[in-house]
C-alpha cells in the first residue's frame, strides 16, 4: 500500500482522521473534497477512517476529529462528546462549528418556538438555541470561513504532521484585500467588515466586489466603535451592520453590546 | 542634464519601441461613488490605455519592485537531503511609464535601505536595475504635501523625465538608454521660448499645493510629543488594518513564512509585506507581544518615517504622496497626525 510517510530523512506518523457533521450544509466537506489537483496528496498525508461524505467504512479509532456544523439537538451534543472522548485532537471545521455560523441567526428571535413552528409547522422537531462546538467541549483548532479554504486546510494538515505551530493571521481582511490591488468597497459606495474580520480567505468577497460578511470572526484587537463611525458617516444604518455582524455568530459579543448600546440610546 | 522637446505624436512611437518589454503604466481602473476616477498602475499593451492625465494611484507601484508577497526560494527535498533554488529575475527587463517625482523619490528612499546598505536585497535590486522609468511632471491634488517633504522634483533614479508644454514634451534625458530610445524618435533642441514655457508649466504647479507639513526640528518635536495625548487619540481611531503601509511607496517591512508541500518532497520560502499597525507586528518567540496597543504602533509608524529614518539617512521615509491618508478608513492622514503632535495633543 502506501509507504511510510517521511521528510527530510526522518519518518513521520500518517494521523487517522475522522469527518464528522452536525448542523451544516456539508459545504465545508466538499470544500476538501473538491481539489481534484491536491486530493490524492491530501489522502496520502493523512488515514482517512470516517467520512460520510466520501466513504462508507466507519471507525472510531481517529487521533484527529474535524467536525462540521454546529449543535442544535441534545444528541448532536451527546455525538460530539463521544467524538471529543475519541479524539486526540478535535477540530472545529468551518464558522458554524466555530461560532454557530449561518443557523445560529435563529437565535436572534426570542421566541424560539415561533421559529420552529413558522419553519417545520406542526411537524414534531427536536431542535434547541444553536451553540459552537465550544459551547459544549474542548475545541483544539478552529478552522474560520463560510465555507473554509481547502488550501488552508491542507496547508494545516500538512504542519499537522509534520508537527509544525499551527497559526491564523490575526490582522484583518483589509491587508490581503490591498495587496489583491483592489478599489476599496468603501469608495464604491458599499459597506464592507473587512475591517473587523480576520483574514485567511485572501480576501474572497472584496476581490469580487462584494463587502465581506465577517464570517471569519473578529480579527485580534478589531476596532468595531470605529468601524461603527465609518458606516455611519457613509450613511450605512446601524440595522444595516448588525445583519452583517450577526450573520455568521463570529461578532456575536459584539453585535449584543452594539444592540443594547443602541436600546440605551433610544430610551429617553 | 540633456534636454530634448519633441512633438505630443512622437510619444506613442516612443511607447511602441519600448514596447517590446512589459510596459506598466497608469491606467484607470474604475469611478469611485461620486463618479471620480480612480486610477492604478498595470500592465499595459496599447498606448490608448495610458492615462497620463491621471492624478494618482490607489496603490504606489511599489509592487513591481517589492511585490506583496514574493517567493525568495524553492526547496525540493527527498530522504537525503533538500536543495535550494533561488531566481532573482534578474533579466526581467521592464518599462514603468509616467511615474510621478514623489514615487520616484519613493525609490530612491527604498534604494538607501535595499541597494545601498549592508545587506542589499537582491530581489529587489534586481527589478530596479532592470526598470526603465520614464518620469512625468503631475499636477498636484489637494492631498499632496510632497513639497513640504522636499520630493516635488526628482533628481536621479529615473531615465528620462517628461513635462507637457501643451503641444510638446518637455524631456529631461538621465541614462544612456533614454538618450539611445529618444535618437529613434523626432525631436529637437530645446530654444528659449521651451524654457520659459517649462518654467511657466512648473510655477503653476507649484502653486496648487495646498496640504503642508511642519517637518522643521521634528525628529526633536517627536522625542519630546513621546507621551503626547495626541498618540492614543489615533490609536482609539486605527482599525490596525496595514492599507496604509500596503499604499505607501515607501514602506517595506516584511514577514517571511515557510510552507512545505502537501506532498512533503518540497517546501517554499515567501516574503509577504506586512505593517507595523498589525496587531503582531511586534510578536517575538514565546508569543510575547511589544506594541500590544493600536496607539503606540501607529506612534511607531511615524516615528520610523519621520523620526528614525531621518537621523539615519538625514530624510523622511514619507515623499507626501497623501495615499495612505486617502485610503485610510479613519481618515488618519499625516498633515493632521503630525499637526496634532506638534501642538502637544
Ligand atoms: S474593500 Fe473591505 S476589505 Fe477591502 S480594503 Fe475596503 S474595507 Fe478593507
Ligand atoms: S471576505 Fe469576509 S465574508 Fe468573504 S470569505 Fe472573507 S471573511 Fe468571509
Ligand atoms: S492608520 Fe488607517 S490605514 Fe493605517 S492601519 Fe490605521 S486605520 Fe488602517
Ligand atoms: S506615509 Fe503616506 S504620504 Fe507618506 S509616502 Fe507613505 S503613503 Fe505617501
Ligand atoms: S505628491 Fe507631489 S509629486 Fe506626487 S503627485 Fe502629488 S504633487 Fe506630484
Amino acid at each position: 500500500m502506501r509507504g511510510q510517510l517521511s521528510y527530510l530523512g526522518v519518518e513521520l506518523a500518517r494521523p487517522r482522521v475522522a469527518f464528522f457533521e452536525l448542523t451544516s450544509c456539508e459545504g465545508c466537506q466538499l470544500q476538501i473534497l473538491n481539489n481534484e489537483a491536491s486530493l490524492l496528496d491530501f489522502l496520502s498525508l493523512v488515514e482517512v477512517v470516517n467520512f460520510r461524505e466520501a466513504m462508507t467504512e466507519r471507525h472510531d479509532d481517529y487521533d484527529v476529529a474535524f467536525v462540521e456544523g454546529s449543535v442544535s439537538r441534545a444528541d448532536e451534543a451527546d455525538r460530539l462528546r463521544a467524538i471529543r472522548a475519541n479524539a486526540k485532537i478535535l477540530v472545529a471545521l468551518g464558522s458554524c462549528a466555530c461560532f454557530g455560523g449561518v443557523n445560529q441567526l435563529k437565535n436572534r428571535f426570542r421566541d424560539l418556538d415561533w421559529v420552529k413552528r413558522e419553519v417545520y409547522g406542526d411537524f414534531p422537531i427536536i431542535t434547541q438555541e444553536v451553540l459552537p462546538l465550544s459551547a459544549v467541549v474542548d475545541v483544539d483548532l478552529c478552522i474560520y470561513g463560510c465555507p473554509i479554504r481547502k488550501e488552508e486546510v491542507e496547508k494545516i494538515v500538512t504542519n499537522l504532521v509534520l508537527g509544525k505551530a499551527i497559526s491564523h493571521p490575526r490582522y484583518p481582511v483589509c491587508m490581503e484585500c490591498q495587496a489583491s490591488q483592489n478599489i476599496c468597497l468603501f469608495d464604491l459606495g458599499e459597506p464592507c467588515l473587512g475591517p473587523v474580520t480576520r483574514a485567511g480567505c485572501n480576501a474572497w468577497c472584496p476581490s469580487n466586489r462584494r463587502g465581506c460578511w465577517g464570517c471569519r470572526g473578529p480579527a485580534d484587537d478589531a476596532n468595531l466603535a470605529q468601524l461603527e463611525k465609518i458606516m455611519a458617516e457613509r450613511g450605512v444604518s446601524a440595522e444595516a451592520m448588525l445583519d452583517r455582524l450577526e450573520c455568521f455568530g463570529g461578532f456575536a459579543t459584539q453585535a449584543d453590546l452594539l444592540r443594547s448600546a443602541a436600546a440605551d440610546g433610544r430610551k429617553p | 542634464m540633456l534636454f530634448k522637446v519633441f512633438a505630443k505624436d512622437e510619444l506613442p512611437k516612443l511607447f511602441d519601441l519600448l514596447a517590446a518589454n512589459p510596459v506598466i503604466a497608469p491606467v484607470q481602473k474604475g469611478v469611485d461613488q461620486h463618479g471620480v476616477p480612480l486610477f492604478d498602475f498595470d500592465v499595459v499593451h496599447d498606448f490608448a490605455d495610458l492615462r497620463l492625465d491621471y492624478t494618482s494611484t490607489i496603490h504606489s507601484a511599489k509592487r513591481y519592485f517589492l511585490p506583496y508577497a514574493e517567493t525568495l526560494a524553492t526547496f525540493t527535498v527527498d530522504k537525503g537531503g533538500w536543495e535550494k533554488q533561488v531566481d532573482l529575475n534578474i533579466d526581467r527587463r521592464q518599462v514603468l511609464f509616467g511615474l510621478h517625482a514623489c514615487d520616484i523619490n519613493a525609490l530612491n528612499k527604498l534604494d538607501k535601505v535595499l541597494v545601498q546598505s549592508a545587506y542589499p536585497n537582491p530581489f529587489y535590486a534586481a527589478k530596479r536595475r532592470n526598470m526603465f522609468i520614464i518620469g512625468l511632471q503631475c499636477t498636484p491634488r489637494p492631498q499632496c504635501f510632497c513639497r513640504s517633504m522636499g520630493t516635488d522634483f526628482a533628481l536621479h533614479g529615473f531615465d528620462m523625465f517628461l513635462t507637457d508644454l501643451g503641444d510638446s514634451y518637455f524631456a529631461e534625458i538621465l541614462s544612456a538608454a533614454a538618450f539611445q530610445f529618444m535618437a529613434r524618435i523626432v525631436t529637437r533642441e530645446p530654444g528659449h521660448d521651451d524654457h520659459e514655457r517649462y518654467k511657466a508649466v512648473v510655477a503653476e504647479k507649484n502653486g496648487r499645493f495646498q496640504a503642508k507639513v511642519d517637518s522643521s526640528d521634528l525628529t526633536k518635536i517627536l522625542d519630546m510629543e513621546f507621551e503626547s495625548p495626541a498618540w492614543k487619540a489615533w490609536g482609539d481611531k486605527c482599525l490596525s488594518c496595514g492599507t496604509c503601509a500596503n499604499v505607501c511607496p515607501t514602506c517595506y517591512c516584511y514577514g517571511v513564512e515557510e510552507n512545505v508541500d502537501l506532498d512533503l518532497t518540497g517546501a517554499v520560502k515567501t516574503r509577504r509585506l506586512h505593517s507595523c499597525n498589525l496587531i503582531d507586528f511586534a510578536v517575538v518567540a514565546g508569543g510575547h507581544n511589544f506594541r500590544p496597543h493600536s496607539h503606540a504602533r501607529l506612534k511607531y509608524r511615524y516615528y520610523h518615517k519621520h523620526r528614525g529614518f531621518v537621523e539615519a539617512f538625514e530624510e523622511a521615509l514619507c515623499v507626501g504622496c497623501g495615499r495612505c491618508g486617502e485610503a485610510c478608513l479613519a481618515g488618519i492622514t499625516v498633515p493632521a497626525v503630525i499637526a496634532s503632535v506638534r501642538e502637544g495633543g
